[in-house]
């Protein structure tokens, strides 16, 4: 079985800064990782890799920085990583992400593309998916958990309020929760062999086919208008009362905002 | 503070390799989510980390520097060096269940055993299947280890032993002990003689186990040798060549407990510095008061220092330049310093501190330990003027 598995360095958090003038992440100081949601995509992979046996081939568009999330992949047990890096990738929104990586993959052997839900940094949950449409693929959103069944998978995809039962035919995309499981660690000879005898295949522009208007921030059909950090709520209101006072102030005003 | 640290080789390059830098955030994410949630309840409860120590051997914390083929990871030392650190940082007693079992008896088979002996006990070792322990420390032979009364004779096909060690590191819990018996009085030092010992060897138990007070989560306990038949072929090294490998053996083992003081110390620091920027007195949070900042700086100026003759120590193992005084110079100042920042940090954090509702007191006992086993300061001492006069 060969899988690929799509990751994207992030900065390790929630709450990014975002520069007023710019309105770009500031990345600076924040220390990086493999997106939650991707981390468990190749856990997944691994997974299959330990049951079954196959080959997992990760991948990731990103400025040179971005070969460290693949060492740590490669660490954790990938056998196999691939980095898109070129200026003229540069700025790239969704649908020129998965432009770019659907080329890529192009060229790769897969029985399975496994892409994260969505980034933390970006939210936006579209690359997986276009990435399958790039390539004509059957694609399954929002697995969390998945087994194999011949040449098909069986997969859990989640809702709110429930969650689908889902069997595919591969090969096929899937984009995974961060919840459907705990990623390994790398281990010591995974980092060892990661840097002593593993490369991180390194592609850029003229390595892939792509339409030259697809890719990149000229290619980016989106663009931000304005990004900004939410401002602070103004000061709450503090009551120093006893315990059954404050019950009733908390259901006062809950009716009043006609919340009950 | 500097992180980044030594690169070694020919050159002076103070930082460390992505290699080396990677290993390092996998230590601290290991650390950090595995064994530190556990480390209060290890010390309290006197609890032997049994799950802790599988997970160790599933990512390959158990046999860092020994090579792949006799189940090792092929890391360096300095790689191992900064595990047994980082380990200590949240966990003492994971620290040095890690640093006695690589260095003090797996690296002993790796240097002297014959390939029957590392296939037999190296691999699993390495792999962490088994753990390993080492057994030279006896009621009458402390830092005179000469003194040895254990005895081995040998009867046909194998050696009895006859004696008792105490304090011994992982005892009842390690499948695999390196024991050091007299095999010819008359020789004096020369009469002693290393022997890989089974756990399920006929004859061979393990005795009381020490109340501690410190590293108490690791096994410390005495063990006995009545009768006990070591087939000949468990001959670590050469007749008579014991004490030598026991000194060689505590060389290395040197630098996994200097890594462990400075693992102490660093984590006492890093508990430090949240709870000063936190605890308000006066108006303020005490991290504002000139005494804390200085005294923090001594504190971290030691511990830095102590990280440079570690991996300055490490790093001339690897290179199989002499280490000897290397290594006992990072005991001695690691140890002393984790003793005196520990101590600091209590202090910082005032009466809370006493109190077991913060990591430091804990940290203030472990790092007691440091300053006695593998050789006590004055022993260390005594190697660095050697080393000097000769």
């Amino acid at each position: 079985m060969k899988i690929v598995v799509c990751i994207k360095q992030v900065p390790d958090t929630t709450e990014v800064r975002l520069d007023p003038k710019t309105g770009t992440l500031i990345r600076e100081g924040v220390p990086s990782i493999i997106n939650p949601d991707d981390k468990s995509g190749l856990e997944a992979a691994l997974r299959l890799k330990d049951e079954i046996g196959a080959k997992v081939t990760v991948i990731t568009m990103g400025p040179p920085q971005a070969e460290k999330a693949l060492k740590e992949a490669l660490a954790m047990g990938a056998d196999e990583a691939i980095l898109l890096s070129d200026r003229a990738f540069a700025g790239a929104d969704t649908w020129a992400t998965s432009s770019t990586l659907a080329a890529a993959i192009r060229k790769l052997d897969y029985d399975l593309i496994i892409a994260g839900r969505q980034a933390i940094d970006g939210d936006t949950a579209q690359v997986g998916p276009q990435i399958a449409e790039h390539l004509n693929l059957p694609q399954v959103s929002y697995v969390e958990d998945l087994e194999r069944d011949g040449d098909s998978l069986i997969l859990k995809r989640v809702f709110e309020d429930g969650y689908h039962k889902v069997k595919v035919k591969m090969p096929c995309l899937i984009t995974t929760l961060s919840e459907m499981n705990k990623p390994r660690y790398m281990s010591v000879s995974g980092v060892l062999d990661a840097y002593r005898e593993k490369e991180v295949i390194k592609w850029t522009l003229d390595d892939i086919e792509v339409n030259k208007e697809h890719i990149g921030l000229k290619g980016s059909p989106t663009k931000v208008k304005k990004s900004f950090t939410k401002g602070a709520k103004a000061a709450g209101k503090k009551f120093e009362v006893t315990p059954q006072e404050g019950a009733k102030i908390i259901v006062e005003k809950l009716k009043e905002k006609y919340i009950i | 503070m500097i992180r980044n640290i030594v690169r070694g080789g020919e050159s002076m390059d103070f930082r460390l390799s992505k290699e080396h830098q990677m290993l390092q955030e996998l230590y601290k994410n290991f650390a950090e989510n595995e064994v530190k949630p556990l480390a209060a309840e290890v010390d309290e409860e006197e609890k032997f980390p049994v799950e802790t120590v599988k997970k160790l051997a599933r990512y390959g914390f158990m046999g860092i520097p020994f090579p792949k083929e006799y189940g090792g990871q092929g890391g360096d030392n300095l790689a191992y060096a900064m595990a047994v650190e980082e380990l200590s940082k949240v966990c003492a007693t994971t620290g040095v269940i890690v640093s006695a079992h690589t260095s003090l008896c797996a690296a002993p088979i790796y240097e002297f055993g014959t390939e029957e002996q590392k296939q037999k006990y190296l691999i699993p070792l390495a792999k962490g299947e088994k753990l390993g322990a080492f057994g030279l420390t006896e009621p009458n032979a402390g830092t005179d280890a000469s003194a040895q009364q254990t005895r081995a004779v040998l009867e046909g096909d194998h050696y009895v032993l006859n004696g008792s060690k105490i304090f011994i590191t992982n005892a009842g819990y390690a499948d695999v002990y390196i024991i050091m018996a007299m095999t010819d009085k008359s020789k004096g030092v020369k009469g002693i003689s290393a022997f890989i010992v089974e756990r399920d060897f006929e004859g061979f138990s393990v005795g009381k186990k020490e109340a501690k007070m410190g590293i108490r989560g690791s096994a410390t306990c005495e063990l006995i040798f009545e009768n006990c038949k070591v087939p000949k072929e468990n001959l670590l090294g050469k007749v008579g060549q014991g004490f030598k490998i026991a000194m060689k053996t505590l060389d290395g083992g040197r630098i996994g407990i200097a890594a462990q003081a400075l693992g102490i110390a660093q984590g006492a620091i890093d508990e430090t510095v949240k709870y000063v920027k936190e605890r308000k007195q006066f108006g303020r949070p005490i991290a504002k008061f000139q005494n804390t900042q200085f005294t923090l700086a001594d504190m971290q100026t030691k511990t830095d220092a102590s990280r440079l003759l570690v991996y300055r120590a490490a790093r001339a193992k690897d290179n199989n330049e002499r280490y000897s005084s290397f290594a006992a110079m990072a005991k001695l100042f690691a140890s002393e310093t984790a003793m005196e920042v520990t101590t600091k940090a209590v202090q910082l954090h005032g009466g809370y501190g006493y109190t077991r509702e913060y990591p430091v007191e804990r940290m203030m006992r472990d790092a007691k330990i440091t300053e006695i086993y593998e050789g006590t300061s004055e022993v260390q001492k005594m190697v660095i003027a050697g080393t000097l006069l000769k």
